[in-house]
């Protein structure tokens, strides 16, 4: 298993080998699910949009419904424009979405097609119906990473619906309104966040919202549009909030200023609450904008800290490596620190110095190998050099943990070959015991297959 | 490598027994037909006009053609390998998609990078699930995945440096034999000369060392990538090196063409093949290492499973090497052996035409006992099927097998000669779409063409039953009254769905869970998600095993929760 992976780690300029990141494209799908009735158009070559509907469905194990300008060499020569409009009639036509949220490909963005500029030819040509929405976000699959999709689309349904406020004294407020963006994470997770956010009494608007979209039922029935997903009249009610809290730097930030920037709604960019700190100041925030803290969100707080009570002896001085989407690594990096381990090796495929600067805060004098922009063989070089006791990152990981024989949880996007993540949260107190329950797994499991005889323990 | 090996003994009892006379005269050239429409199906004319139903006018116009009422016995003309009408969401994907993912790919030691921007690289890595028994001290990438990740630096100013540095430090690093590179949507239209670099390359580090024109625009499909990958395949691999006498012994030498060893298919033929006592030199793609390509002009017969995607290459060894093609299906028992008797026919050696009998007698007599306990399970439940460019047509065979009727079938990317058959192929329009893919002019070479098998020779397999150089397609093999539908739309898959209620459906990820959330099984046959080997004989009592756990999982029972069940009457 990946035997060709030399210990010895040169420099490379130019080639990325097994890489720990993706295309904006298949973000900006995702978040577009995200939207209630909504559906996301790929805007270039047919292979983009079956590539990123296959992924995302191999993740959700769920219907993910696309539609593409399907480009031939015609179109990347003279312009997609006729393929858009067309595109746009036959979806409208055949599919009735209230919403189509465009995203360009690298394809379309090289040959720069102007997006706003054929959606009023289609207005023009009455190709969209009354009362529906063509949205767009420029997602150049050579610029950042699938995160940086993601948030590029969570910006667009901010600037094409959040109505605009003039000055901040002519806001309308609702003082139970809350605004989040969750992130580029599991429908489990959006789930949870409302239900921790609504816990405080706080009335909530995520956006986007892929629960009820990609964790769907079975019952027999394929609904096209299921009940999930943000309104088109919420998210037209953006301004209302009292604040719009951003739950990571990476993938939200940029959609909360942007409701910040139209209707003059304080943001709060925070960590994504993965973990005990991070859920702490996601919880503080909603006291601060308006929650109340119940006893309830106490004790779940009181369980997951007396699970580390219980478990700590396991978890100390073991070393970690982790990898994944920034947002993700930086709260699981601080979550392994306040569990005692030490994450030796932390890295994501995503651009952005400011990953290692937060890296670096979090582990302080015990930072180790941090590295942004990096990949999975730089990853797996690093665990030859300096071996770790448990891997924690996608499913990509498995390999380097079949090949240097270490337990592996998987967290994250994409998860391609277990089930659970789409249906039961990472984050919050909850997320953070049913994680820390799945490491603790994995280090004794393996505790109980390397242990001699008569040191395999009943109780431990 | 594949050693050859002397093959293995078979009773001489059941040698002797074979009437090899009989086995000589059965008719090898009539398409099987395929299993009749059940009872009380839709009016397949009405149905047709329903599909189309939800389209704009124009695109009504277009899809019409593309969906045919079959008659096996005066076959329908339909549209196939033309562009795809945006916005109906489709399921098919691009030329790069046909050329890395699907040819390429499954080559262990050929270094791989993929110039572009990340995404391409990324999304073929892995996920087609080429399985290679590679030993510990060769060289196997399955694994990994190179690309130069291009980025806005390169797309402006170009990114011909950065590929010429990351093939470099491939070497590097790796050290492989050879490095294939393949071009994304943007290095065409920024101009990248991926030929030009790939030559100065090869010339500085002393490996072969060539590139792929493969932008995901170009063509209507995959299609355009699978005849672009068997040129540079053709051109800078076939023929680079020649067969050690010593692994020239038996004459029965064949390459398998189309065989991709998704969940571990080209094992099983390999297994068979050896049983047989017929020497594979090289598989197109599957469990292949690149010299194993690079000596496949010396077999003596190219096998096709997949015509879609390598019919080309058949062509051009024939034109440059003289090595006959034969059309074979090891998907379903019953044309795993049909299959076996057309080489033995081919050729027509007494002893191998006794050893293929032995052998199909003994792995039927393993197989018959399932078939005969799946077949009164499943026996008459009706399957559609949507993929690919062969298998919605090779997996018929398989479901027959258990009395499982196609009603409607199609494929994603194929051509009309894939549907109608070889004899369509010189009424095919070719488009400016397909016309900007390479054509290339093969002569025969003048050190090594030889034509196994002179015109007369030919001439006699074919008027003794044995069609060369053939296809029958599809539409032959389906009943009359089925639906086939070419680069089907989600529409009209859930609209055929809810009319035809079919058991299975049979189609690729993006549907999937569409299917199952409608309450019927899907069986995935892009990459088969988990399961494998369906092909040859134990792949398909694996299929059978598969279909009838599929199509009688007690789950299905427990959609309805009991409080909402209406009471028996």
């Amino acid at each position: 298993m990946l035997n060709h992976t030399p210990t010895e780690i040169a420099e490379r300029s130019a080639l990325r080998i097994n890489p720990a990141k993706t295309c904006q494209p298949i973000g900006a799908m995702y978040a577009a699910l995200g939207i209630h009735r909504c559906l996301p158009y790929s805007h270039g070559s047919q292979g983009c949009c079956s590539y990123h509907r296959s992924h995302l469905t191999r993740h959700f194990k769920e219907p993910v419904m696309a539609a593409t300008s399907a480009f031939t060499e015609g179109a990347s020569v003279f312009g997609g424009q006729p393929n858009l409009l067309e595109g746009l009639k036959t979806v409208f036509t055949t599919y009735s979405p209230d919403v189509v949220a465009v995203h360009t490909t690298c394809l379309s963005e090289t040959i720069g097609d102007d997006i706003p500029q054929i959606v009023g030819e289609a207005k023009r040509q009455e190709i969209i119906p009354e009362g529906k929405y063509v949205i767009h976000a420029n997602t150049p699959s050579y610029v950042g990473s699938h995160v940086v999709g993601f948030a590029n689309m969570c910006t667009s349904m901010a600037t094409y619906f959040a109505k605009e406020v003039k000055s901040p004294r002519r806001r309308t407020t609702d003082k139970h309104q809350i605004n989040i963006v969750p992130g580029f994470v599991d429908p489990s997770d959006m789930r949870e966040l409302r239900r921790l956010a609504e816990a405080t009494g706080l009335k909530v608007t995520m956006f986007p919202d892929t629960s009820g979209v990609v964790d769907t039922p079975q019952t027999g029935k394929h609904i096209f549009y299921p009940e999930g997903g943000t309104t088109v009249t919420e998210l037209q009610n953006l301004g209302r909030g009292v604040a719009t809290m951003a739950l990571g730097w990476w993938a939200s930030r940029d959609a909360a200023i942007e409701v910040e920037k139209k209707a003059y709604v304080p943001r709060e960019i925070l960590d994504l609450p993965i973990g005990i700190g991070a859920t702490d100041r996601f919880l503080k925030i909603l006291k601060f904008r308006g929650g109340e803290i119940t006893k309830e969100l106490e004790r779940e707080r009181g369980q997951l800290v007396d699970l580390i009570v219980d478990t700590q002896q396991h978890f100390h001085g073991k070393k970690v490596a982790i990898f994944g989407d920034p947002d993700h690594v930086l709260a699981l990096t601080e979550f392994c620190r306040d569990l005692g381990m030490v994450p030796v090796h932390v890295l994501t495929g995503t651009p952005g110095k400011r990953f290692g600067e937060e890296a670096n805060r979090i582990l302080g004098a015990k930072a180790g190998n941090i590295k942004f922009e990096g990949d999975l063989f730089t990853m797996h070089q690093w665990i030859k050099n300096e071996p770790v006791d448990l891997l924690l990152g996608n499913t990509y990981g498995k390999h380097i943990a079949r090949a240097q024989d270490i337990p592996f949880v998987r967290v994250g996007w994409p998860i391609l070959d277990r089930v659970g993540h789409s249906l039961m949260p990472t984050v919050g107190y909850a997320g953070a015991i049913r994680l820390a329950s799945r490491m603790l797994d994995a280090l004794l499991d393996r505790r109980d297959r390397d242990a001699p005889e008569h040191q395999f323990e009943l109780v431990l | 490598m594949k050693t050859p090996e002397a093959a293995p003994e078979l009773p001489a009892k059941a040698l002797a027994a074979v009437d090899v006379e009989a086995i000589s005269a059965l008719d090898l050239s009539r398409p099987d037909a395929g299993l009749a429409m059940p009872s009380g199906s839709p009016d397949p004319d009405g149905l047709v006009r329903d599909l189309v139903s939800f389209y704009p006018p124009r695109v009504q116009r277009k899809r019409s053609r593309h969906i045919k009422v079959n008659d096996p016995h005066e076959i329908p003309k339909i549209e196939a390998n033309v562009r795809t009408a945006p916005g109906i969401i489709t399921q098919r994907g691009c030329c790069y998609a046909g050329c890395k993912g699907v040819v390429l790919g499954p080559i262990t030691d050929v270094l791989q990078i993929v110039h572009g921007p990340v995404g391409c690289s990324y999304y073929a890595w892995m996920t087609r699930r080429n399985q290679a028994d590679v030993p510990d001290d060769a060289q196997n990438f399955l694994n990994y995945a190179f690309t130069t990740d291009m980025t806005e630096n390169e797309i402006i100013f170009g990114g011909e440096k950065k590929l010429a540095q990351a093939i470099r430090e491939a070497y590097e690093i790796f050290h492989p034999k050879a490095i294939a590179v393949f071009s994304t949507c943007p290095v065409g239209l920024i101009g990248d000369d991926v030929h030009a670099v790939a030559r100065e390359m090869k010339a500085e580090l002393g490996i072969n060392i060539f590139g792929f024109s493969c932008e995901g625009y170009k063509g209507v499909s995959q299609s355009a990538g699978h005849h672009i990958a068997n040129n540079g395949l053709f051109a800078n691999v076939v023929g680079t090196e020649e067969l050690p006498a010593s692994m020239k012994t038996n004459p029965f030498r064949v390459n398998m063409l189309g065989e991709y060893n998704i969940g571990g298919d080209a094992f099983e033929i390999e297994r068979i093949l050896a049983r047989c006592g017929i020497q594979l030199i090289s598989t197109f793609s599957g469990n292949v290492q690149y010299s194993e390509i690079a000596r496949s002009a010396d077999a003596n017969l190219n096998l096709i499973q997949c015509h879609r995607s390598i019919n080309y290459m058949a062509e051009m060894m024939e034109s440059k090497f003289g090595i006959p093609w034969l059309k074979v299906n090891f998907i379903g028992a019953d044309s795993t052996a049909k299959s076996l008797r057309k080489i033995g026919r081919y050729f027509g050696d007494e002893d191998l035409i006794a050893r293929i009998e032995v052998v199909i007698a003994q792995e039927m007599g393993e197989l018959e006992p399932v078939r005969t306990d799946v077949r009164t399970r499943t026996n008459g439940r009706s399957v559609m099927m949507y993929v690919g460019g062969s298998r919605a047509h090779h997996y018929q065979a398989l479901f027959s097998d258990i009395g499982m009727p196609t009603v409607s079938a199609g494929y994603e990317f194929a051509h009309r000669d894939d549907y109608e058959g070889s004899r369509v192929l010189d009424s095919i329009t070719i488009d400016a779409d397909s016309r900007n893919i390479e054509e290339l002019t093969i002569t025969p070479d003048p050190e090594r063409f030889a034509p196994r098998k002179t015109e007369e020779e030919l001439a006699a397999l074919e008027a003794g039953g044995l069609k060369m150089h053939n296809y029958d397609g599809m539409m032959p093999e389906m009943a009359k009254g089925s639906i086939v539908v070419d680069d089907i739309s989600h529409a009209e898959l859930e609209h055929l769905i809810k009319v035809y209620k079919p058991a299975v459906v049979c189609s690729g990820i993006k549907d999937k869970y569409v299917i199952e959330k409608m309450g019927v099984p899907c069986k995935q046959l892009h990459n088969y998600d988990y399961g494998g080997p369906y092909a040859g004989f134990k792949g398909a009592i694996n299929f059978y095993i598969e279909i009838d756990r599929m199509v009688n999982a007690e789950v299905w029972r427990l959609i309805t929760p009991p409080w909402a069940a209406k009471k028996p009457a």
